[in-house]
């Protein structure tokens, strides 16, 4: 376990802007203690400082996990974010999407999101921007990239792809093994 | 998703359903048409169908119409069944018919009618009696049609004919008043199950003959086998081996056998032993059931017969469903409120939980729901809320969780602590850790840090928590609905090694804790067996090796834990842990302990304790020899108990006489505080005095031979300090502090 290099918080940091924008400020300067991100075999951990000491007792081959798993750095050193970092991403998403309660379950197996799925949609989403998406009911249920602007949508037919998806919570059973 | 499957379903279901209904009343029009006409073609149609069960061997025949009660009796239905309570009723009603105000009239109905209709019937012989049923039946239905099929004996008592049995006799009724007759005939039949028995224990003794043939077929049947509860004799225990097994046969002689074991002065067999009734018992048991003898005898030692048998009914069926509610991320009522949308039947679990709720059936996967995915509940037994419960994890502490996968006590934790603090998960399979990560990170818990070491180094890595779980691996034996295979997989030697493996998981739990902790010093103990070798005992280990004391779990429902056990007898305390049974509680087999950690020394050390068991090899925690040379010879025995003294007569050769000194001056300290806190004073005085003096004789002995008389030596000394006056004490006391200071 690791404190980031520059280049590698630089490309987290760019990644996670997509979805969250300037709100990552938020993520790191936190009221209630001190937050940081380490790197444990390849992958991005947000923990508080307070349990990272109490991590540091661990020997680095039977620490499994600490904190929350943001994503990953793949071998050619992009960022990946992984489905567990939904639980911050969330609240502070810039850009949202609504499904439908029909087109929630596709969703969640791994499916773009259609237009005939899309409920709502924030006003002026650019298009490739990274989005936060949610049931109507506003459970977050992952996270991709619109391929659409929000006037385009309005306009394109019911099977286009509106969203492109890139993690949903079904992961949390799909790939267990990969999580960590 | 289940909104989609919901209309589908209901598309299919009503249609078909309601077709069928329409038919069957048709037909049954149909038949009461045709049946005025002729008559006799209809009674030879069940003539016919009783020939062809009289056929058959006549023993098996009635049984199968006894015995379908019984089945039927344990299904989940029927949990009143599950309950030791009504399973006395008819051990108390031995006394039959007269007693049994309960008795239905439908049965006196039939008794009255079978006697004015069939008297004939009564005095003819096997080969005559068809007929004179036939004739019986006749009589009947002219009679009246409501009372008869009470008459027929196969419609009264079993389910199959029964259908049959109604359209003919019940062609005048609405369905719905035959619906409800049918139950009725259920409950009623239910109940002459247990009554049977005892008229025909009755009627045999008064020596009748006659009056067998008035009852219904299937008592005759009984009559017939087993009139009054006779131990099969060694013969016919032979002949059975050789015999294709009969279970029905086999389950009505453990509810006689029950029945007489629970009533044993006045029921038993001249000249028959207990021990007797009890090997054919637990023959049949594991026959019945399929377990293997092993377990069978050690579930004997934990319940009385007659509980045991709802014990291993309740193993075969399932528990309900749980989940528990995510606090951190939604409420109880709105989880509730969203998954009855989709199409779940739930109920919250109990008024002992606020989160826990038991879904009934669903028509979606619980297990799949976006909700589920979304992090909002958990599936878990009920029993596994309660080490938790027990445990009652504070804001801001550090827990361990010693053994976590699949995170379900884990995350119930970091909800109680809303998060904060730190809890450490452990679990020692990496693969099983999978899941851990899943799980911890589907339901938004941000403050563990999962590893996975070998919960037995655990005190190594770190230390000093303020509470910790331990949901120590064991045998299962409180689970076996979900895994039947612990019927029969287990024997002795894996109880031995799991208890083993606890008791080392239990030392390192409490050397993980903090004694000095403000909120906490907690322990909670828990497994998911219902052996007494792997719960009590464990923590009665626990209790003599280290400085904890048991707490009250604050759990206000399960059993008490055993203080004794055949002839094994734990610490009075051990009653404050709980234990909970499938039959009696409707959750999975477990035990809870809670123990509070009050000094963070370590009593003593010996290298190896085999006082409690022969098979523990040597601990892996070696005392380091104390530096501080051994003063006097009171200073070495204070710290030595007698259990100590055991342990090196056991280990024999192994300890030589220079290492039994070095473990001797091992901490006088700790005795010296607790002598402080005065509440073992007693105690350790005289396991001090009694040391000294074998101390001392150690030293003018050699090693080997002096453990050979320590035993001996021993014995005296314990007399001896049983005499320990005052003053000696005193004394003693004064030594001590010389010595401290």
């Amino acid at each position: 376990m690791r404190p980031l290099t520059e280049d590698e918080t630089k490309t987290m940091f760019e990644k996670l802007s997509k979805y969250i924008g300037e709100n990552i400020k938020l993520l790191v300067d936190r009221p209630d203690g001190t937050y940081c991100f380490r790197l444990h075999n390849d992958r991005v951990y947000y923990v508080s400082e307070k349990i990272l000491k109490l991590a540091t007792n661990i020997s680095r081959d039977k620490l499994v996990s600490v904190g929350t798993c943001f994503g990953k750095f793949t071998k050619t050193q992009k960022f990946r974010l992984h489905i567990t970092a939904l639980d911050f991403l969330a609240p502070y998403a810039k850009f949202k999407v609504w499904v439908k309660p029909g087109a929630e379950q596709s969703f969640l197996y791994g499916n773009h999101v259609m237009k005939s799925g899309l409920g709502r949609i924030t006003e002026n989403t650019a298009q490739y921007q990274g989005v936060v998406v949610y049931s109507m009911a506003d459970v977050p249920l992952g996270f991709g990239v619109a391929a659409k602007t929000t006037q385009e949508c309005r306009r394109v037919d019911p099977m286009s792809i509106v969203v492109f998806h890139q993690a949903d919570i079904g992961e949390f059973i799909r790939s267990e093994d990969t999580l960590t | 998703m289940g909104r989609k499957l919901d209309p589908t379903n209901k598309v299919k279901r009503g249609p078909g359903r309601k077709s069928r209904k329409q038919k069957g009343a048709e037909t049954e029009i149909a038949k009461f048409l045709v049946d005025e006409e002729t008559e006799p073609k209809r009674l030879s149609s069940r003539a016919r169908k009783r020939a062809a069960k009289r056929t058959q061997p006549s023993v098996p025949a009635k049984e199968e119409a006894a015995k379908k009660q019984p089945q039927k009796g344990f299904t989940d239905e029927n949990s009143e069944w599950l309950k030791p309570a009504k399973r006395k009723r008819p051990a108390d009603e031995s006394d039959g018919e007269e007693d049994s105000d309960s008795e239905w009239e439908q049965e006196e109905d039939e008794e009255g009618v079978v006697k004015g209709a069939g008297l004939e019937a009564e005095k003819a012989d096997e080969d005559g009696e068809e007929e004179g049923e036939e004739e019986e039946e006749a009589g009947g239905d002219e009679d009246s049609d409501g009372d008869e099929e009470m008459v027929d004996d196969y419609g009264a008592t079993d389910d199959s004919s029964e259908g049959e049995g109604d359209d003919a006799d019940g062609e005048e009724l609405l369905p719905i008043e035959r619906a409800a007759r049918k139950q009725k005939k259920l409950e009623a039949a239910m109940e002459q199950e247990s009554d049977e028995d005892e008229e025909e224990e009755e009627e045999e003794e008064e020596g009748s003959g006659s009056e067998h043939a008035d009852e219904e077929d299937t008592v005759q049947a009984n009559i017939d086998e087993m009139d009054r509860f006779k131990l099969p004799d060694a013969e016919d225990r032979e002949k059975e081996g050789l015999l294709p097994l009969d279970l029905q046969s086999i389950h009505q002689r453990i509810k006689d056998n029950v029945d007489v074991l629970s009533n044993f002065a006045s029921k038993r067999e001249e000249g028959k032993e207990r021990a007797d009734y009890l090997s054919l018992l637990k023959k049949d048991l594991s026959t019945y059931y399929s377990y293997n003898n092993f377990l069978i005898e050690k579930l004997l030692d934990i319940f009385p017969v007659s509980e045991l048998i709802d014990f291993l009914e309740a193993n075969e069926v399932h528990r309900p469903v749980t989940i528990r509610t995510n606090t951190l991320k939604t409420r109880r009522r709105d989880l509730a409120q969203a998954l009855i949308n989709r199409g779940v039947n739930l109920d919250p679990l109990g008024k002992w939980s606020k989160v826990g709720l038991v879904i009934f059936d669903s028509s979606v996967p619980i297990g799949a729901t976006p909700e589920y995915l979304a992090g909002q509940y958990m599936l878990q037994g009920a029993s596994s809320l309660l080490p938790v419960m027990a445990l009652s994890p504070q804001e801001g502490e550090s827990v361990l969780d010693m053994s976590c996968a699949p995170a379900g006590k884990t995350t119930y934790m970091a909800q109680l602590m809303r998060n904060t603090g730190v809890i450490v998960a452990n679990d020692a399979s990496a693969e099983r850790l999978k899941s851990v990560v899943g799980n911890i990170h589907r339901l938004g818990v941000t403050n563990t840090v999962i590893c996975n070491y070998d919960g037995r180094q655990f005190p190594k890595v770190m230390g000093g928590f303020d509470r910790v779980l331990l949901d120590a691996p064991c045998s299962g034996t409180g689970v076996i609905s979900k895994d039947p295979a612990v019927k029969t997989s287990k024997d002795e030697s894996d109880i031995q090694r799991s208890a083993h493996l606890q008791k080392e998981l239990i030392l390192s739990a409490i050397d993980s804790l903090n004694a000095e902790s403000k909120t906490g010093g907690y322990l909670v103990y828990c497994t998911c067996s219902i052996m007494v070798e792997e719960n009590e005992w464990v923590v009665d280990y626990a209790l003599k090796k280290r400085n904890v004391k048991l707490v009250p779990t604050g759990l206000d429902f399960g059993k008490e834990g055993f203080t004794r056990f055949k002839e094994r007898r734990f610490h009075p305390s051990l009653r404050l842990s709980r234990r909970f049974y499938p039959h009696s509680h409707n959750m999975d087999g477990f035990f809870v302990a809670k123990l509070k950690k009050f000094s963070n020394t370590v009593p003593t050390l010996p290298p190896g304790e085999p006082a409690e068991e022969e098979t523990v090899p040597a601990e892996t925690e070696t005392p380091a020899p104390s530096k501080e040379s051994p003063k006097n010879p009171g200073s070495k025995g204070k710290a030595k108990k007698p259990l100590k003294v055991k342990a090196d007569i056991a280990k024999g050769k192994v300890a030589t006489n220079g290492a039994v000194a070095k473990k001797v001056a091992k901490k006088p300290e700790a005795v010296l505080k607790k002598i402080k806190d005065g509440k073992k004073k007693p105690k350790v005085a005289k396991e001090g005095t009694e040391t000294v003096k074998e101390v001392k004789a150690e030293e003018t002995n050699e090693g080997s031979k002096f453990e050979k008389n320590m035993g001996k030596k021993r014995k005296t000394l314990m007399k001896k300090t049983n005499r320990l006056g005052k003053n000696k004490f005193k004394k003693f006391k004064k030594l001590l502090k010389k010595e401290v200071a």
